[in-house]
């Protein structure tokens, strides 16, 4: 190249060419630049589908998410009341927070520019700061690209013709590498927590079993519930259906994993060495507990750490209440119960078998050879039916069918049987009645949503060849003269709105009578306490109002020596709130005797 | 009268770089007699901050170690942990994980093409780079949703698939660009002020190269046919037909030319990489983010960055952070120790022009 390379010198030249070209860029603030489809813009919030589990704060390695409180949001179960607020002087844009949003809800928009003087104004509210944003939505998750893993590990179970030839359990349980698979999903989000009754530690116990740490998942559990293998296979888990990946998928299995824990301890021995507790020297305070059932034992279990000398007055042969003889042991075998039950005798809870409060000693002694009672007895006596014909041989309570089940019987109940009720009572009368032999018809008013059953149970009822009817309302038992049950007469109903706006209600179908050839019929339609133990005085002290004993919030009723937990008490019913009723009378006691 | 030795300081702001860094200049006249390099403008932590944020969380820091040019960061960054935990990644992510890669080698040359030009006065050159690397950048916002930051190549995979169209907007802009090439050429290769001001500067003595730790086109324009695409292929870069650049003078110019050459060959990957790309799943889900632990060990990667090979080594200790992430960048090499002799002798007027040829990143010197 000469020194003067003519062309090197013109060649620039032809830039001028571009002269008459269109410019690339555009003319902002007149016009736009279009952001594309998956911009990563500012947030917005749906604060409807939101429910505040604090994920994307979690997740935001800028920290630049604060779940706040907004006035017109009241959190509700299964919603923290809580949404995120973005610094977006923080923020980087990652929308790593879209990826973990469990929901769905945030996501980010095509929203490019926001100017203000005013620094707070960076402070975000997506979905308030911006409502206009659900029109620009550009960043999205949906269940494939969404970081939260919405698909249950599935839970092996038992064939279902397997299942009617004994009361061996149907779920076979999680292994340890299926049960480390389904703890990882858990986000933590602590939703479950403030739905539980007994507000377990849910998200520690199921990060400790993600980290493979079992026996400190099982302290963590006996925390608060000395029953942890019990819920863990029968509680009726309100958790999981606030579950934050039950929006869009599937609850983590709370219950599974909790009972993946407790099975570990193989034993009353090795569960003590595991949970190895603290008990605390005897303080001198007697305490005699009315029922050993769920409420009953928690109490005693938490009352006996603490140095109180705990009794418990139990009627029947074991301990359990309810659980033990009103659970099928398909579902709860008696073994896993009483290790739980032994260890609590091994760290100084005194349980009276066989003695019936009011028969073989007087609720009068009780009380008066004890610094406080808690009174845990559970709704044992079945509701009639209400139809007639109901006088007839072969018509049973579904509560006793389970109580001479449970306590080893093998009644006849012949070939074919009608359970009466839609809840886990009649499901579990069904599912004996099967395994007895029996062909098994359950007859429900409304429709099969409807059924207060878990639906858990009500799937392995089908499994199981249970016949359900939904919308029928059985009007007449009809018996031959020997005053034994062959048929049940019923109509089938219709669902009608309620005027009212409750639930729909089934009306009768005029002219749709028929008749069922049946051998004996089941009634699973509620139970009540049986309070014939207490004396006029007693009932005169306690007030009971609707078949409930009443009581404050610390489980104390009038009498403040008589403190009452379970179903005698909650609306609820379930073994996990006679088990919160049970931990927060501890409380209540200690604070009231040891003041 | 002989001038008496004066101390400059070029910097921290100037045009050479993208970034902040000062070089201090010892200069009598317009000669440099010495010159030593000051870095530590731009320190964040990178390398820290990792060992308290968990795995996902980090993936999203790794981009900021090079502004102009993130992905190599996230791609050896998913890599290392891939290797780690052993975790598969489907074909059809490592083909459009080598097309985002591409893309960025293109972005990257043509910032650098303004960077070039305009520490040699030639502005409008950087005009024409800058606004055609916007094509490319609308290419990613469509792509990932971010024009500079993608945070798009992670564990498993990448994170969204390609878009509908995605693929015709691609070739178009490689026809656009390699039409436009021709124009730079007018406008900067043929220039013969541009030659004039780098042919001979900024030289690099071939026999030391190595030895010093010059890497990328640097290296393969001091005659030696270096690029870990071709030594150690990641990813599908076997499966592809390409070339290196090559240039023997090793000067400014000699990178530059390795540079003009290596536009074209990514321009023609990418065209490989559409055409060739498989259909399928692009991305092998990780675990819930908040619990994914990382099994213990270590794993070294490195790639083909625009500057250069680019390695990333990462220790796991089985947590859900990382123990240790270790980035190995070439612009510390370039720009810290190696940009301190280029510069005796040098005149003033060179110095943010030689430290351009170098592909100096100074947020990657400071990660």
């Amino acid at each position: 190249m000469a020194f003067f390379d003519i062309k090197g010198l013109v060649n620039p030249l032809s830039t001028l060419k571009q002269f008459g070209n269109k410019p690339h860029t555009v003319e902002y603030p007149k016009k736009h630049k279009e952001t594309a489809d998956r911009y990563r813009g500012l947030h917005f919030n749906d604060l409807e589908a939101c429910i505040g589990c604090g994920n994307c704060s979690t997740i935001c390695m800028n920290e630049a998410i604060d779940m706040i409180h907004l006035d017109n949001i009241e959190g509700s179960e299964g919603d923290s009341g809580l949404r995120p607020r973005v610094d977006n002087g923080r923020c980087c844009w990652c929308a790593l927070c879209v990826e973990v949003c469990p929901t769905g809800s945030l996501n980010m928009t095509k929203q490019d520019i926001f100017i203000s003087s005013d620094a707070d104004a960076f402070l975000w509210t997506p979905g308030v700061s911006n409502p206009e944003g659900k029109d620009i939505l550009s960043f999205t998750s949906d269940e494939k690209t969404s970081l939260s893993l919405f698909d249950r590990v599935p839970m092996p179970e038992m064939e279902g013709e397997e299942r009617v030839k004994s009361f061996a359990e149907t779920m076979l349980y999680y292994t340890e590498e299926a049960a480390r698979e389904e703890a990882s999903r858990c986000i933590s989000c602590s939703l479950c927590t403030e739905v539980c009754p007994d507000h377990m530690h849910i998200p520690e116990y199921i990060n400790a079993i993600a980290r493979g740490e079992d026996e400190d998942s099982i302290r963590i559990i006996y925390d608060n519930n000395p029953l942890g293998e019990m819920c863990g296979k029968v509680c009726t888990r309100r958790c999981e259906d606030v579950c934050a990946l039950q929006v869009r998928g599937d609850a983590v299995a709370i219950r599974w994993l909790k009972e993946y824990a407790m099975s570990r301890a193989e034993t009353a021995d090795i569960l003590k060495e595991i949970v190895n507790p603290d008990i605390q020297p005897a303080n001198g305070k007697k305490i005699g507990i009315v029922g050993g059932g769920p409420a009953g034992l928690t109490a005693g279990y938490y009352l006996a750490l603490k140095g109180f000398d705990v009794t418990i007055f139990e009627a029947n042969e074991y301990a359990g209440g309810m659980v033990m003889y009103g659970i099928p042991k398909y579902r709860l075998p008696m073994d896993s119960l009483n290790k739980q039950i032994d260890y609590m005798k091994s760290i100084g809870v005194k349980i009276q078998f066989n003695t019936k409060v009011g028969k073989d000693i007087s609720f009068d002694d009780i009380y008066k050879n004890h610094d406080a009672v808690f009174v845990g007895v559970g709704f044992q006596k079945p509701y009639n039916i209400g139809i007639d014909g109901e006088e007839a041989n072969g018509v049973i309570p579904a509560v006793s069918l389970l109580f001479d089940v449970n306590s080893g019987k093998t009644p006849d109940l012949g070939h074919k049987v009608v359970v009466i009720g839609g809840g886990n009572v009649a499901i579990d009368g069904a599912r004996v009645s099967r395994r007895l032999g029996s062909e098994v018809v359950i007859m429900y008013r409304r429709r099969v949503e409807d059924m207060p059953a878990d639906w858990e149970e009500i799937e392995g009822a089908e499994v199981e060849a249970v016949d359900i009817m939904p919308q029928t309302i059985p009007i007449e038992i009809i018996s031959d003269e020997n005053n034994k049950v062959t048929g049940i007469k019923y109509l089938k109903a219709e669902m009608k709105a309620d005027a009212g706006g409750g639930r729909p209600r089934p009306v009768p179908i005029e002219g749709s009578e028929a008749i069922m050839e049946v051998s004996t019929v089941i009634g699973a339609i509620g139970q009540e306490a049986d309070y014939s133990f207490l004396s006029d005085e007693y009932m005169n002290k306690i007030e009971i109002n609707r078949g409930r004993m009443v009581v404050n919030d610390q489980q104390q009723t009038k009498d403040p020596k008589i403190f009452a937990g379970g179903d005698a008490v909650n609306r609820t019913a379930d073994a996990i709130s006679a088990i919160a009723d049970g931990y927060r009378a501890v409380k209540a006691i200690e604070k009231w005797l040891m003041k | 009268m002989r001038e008496k030795a004066t101390t400059l300081y070029l910097g921290p702001q100037h045009p050479g770089i993208t970034g902040n860094m000062m070089v201090k200049l010892k200069v009598e006249g317009d000669t440099i007699q010495s010159a030593s390099t000051h870095v530590g403008y731009l320190h964040r932590g990178f390398e820290k901050l990792m060992e308290r944020r968990n795995w996902l969380q980090s993936f999203t820091i790794l981009c900021r170690i090079c502004v102009p040019e993130p992905d190599p960061n996230e791609e050896n960054f998913a890599r290392a942990v891939e290797s780690i935990e052993g975790r598969e990644v489907p074909e059809r992510a490592k083909w459009i994980r080598a097309m985002v890669l591409e893309l960025a080698r293109i972005g990257t040359y043509l910032l650098w093409f303004a960077g070039q030009s305009g520490s040699a006065g030639l502005y409008t050159m950087g005009q024409w780079s800058i606004g055609d690397r916007d094509y490319i950048l609308d290419l990613f916002e469509e792509l990932t949703g971010g024009r500079i930051y993608h945070m798009y190549i992670w564990p498993g995979g990448v994170r969204r698939d390609l878009p509908k169209g995605f693929k015709d907007k691609v070739l178009q802009t490689m026809d656009y660009l390699e039409k436009r090439l021709v124009q730079y050429d007018k406008l900067m290769f043929d220039n013969t002020i541009f030659q004039k001001r780098a042919k001979g500067i900024g030289w690099i003595d071939p026999a030391k190269a190595i030895e010093w730790g010059v890497v990328g086109a640097p290296l393969r324009a001091a005659g030696i046919a270096s690029d870990v695409r071709k030594d150690d292929p990641y990813e599908i870069y076997d499966k592809l037909d390409f070339e290196l650049g090559h240039a023997t003078t090793s000067d400014v110019w000699g990178r530059s030319q390795v540079r003009r050459f290596e536009i074209e060959q990514s321009i023609n990957m990418v065209r490989q990489i559409m055409d060739k790309m498989p259909e399928g799943e692009y991305y092998n889900r990780i675990p819930n983010p908040m619990k994914w632990e990382v099994p213990p060990g270590e794993a070294y990667v490195k790639t083909e960055s625009a500057r250069g090979e680019f390695g990333f080594y990462v220790v796991s200790d089985g947590s859900n952070k990382p123990r240790r992430v270790h980035v190995k960048g070439p612009a510390y090499v370039h720009a810290v120790t190696l940009l301190e002799d280029l510069l005796k002798g040098a005149n003033i007027s060179d110095v943010s022009f030689i430290m351009n040829s170098l592909g100096t990143c100074p947020p990657e010197i400071e990660r």
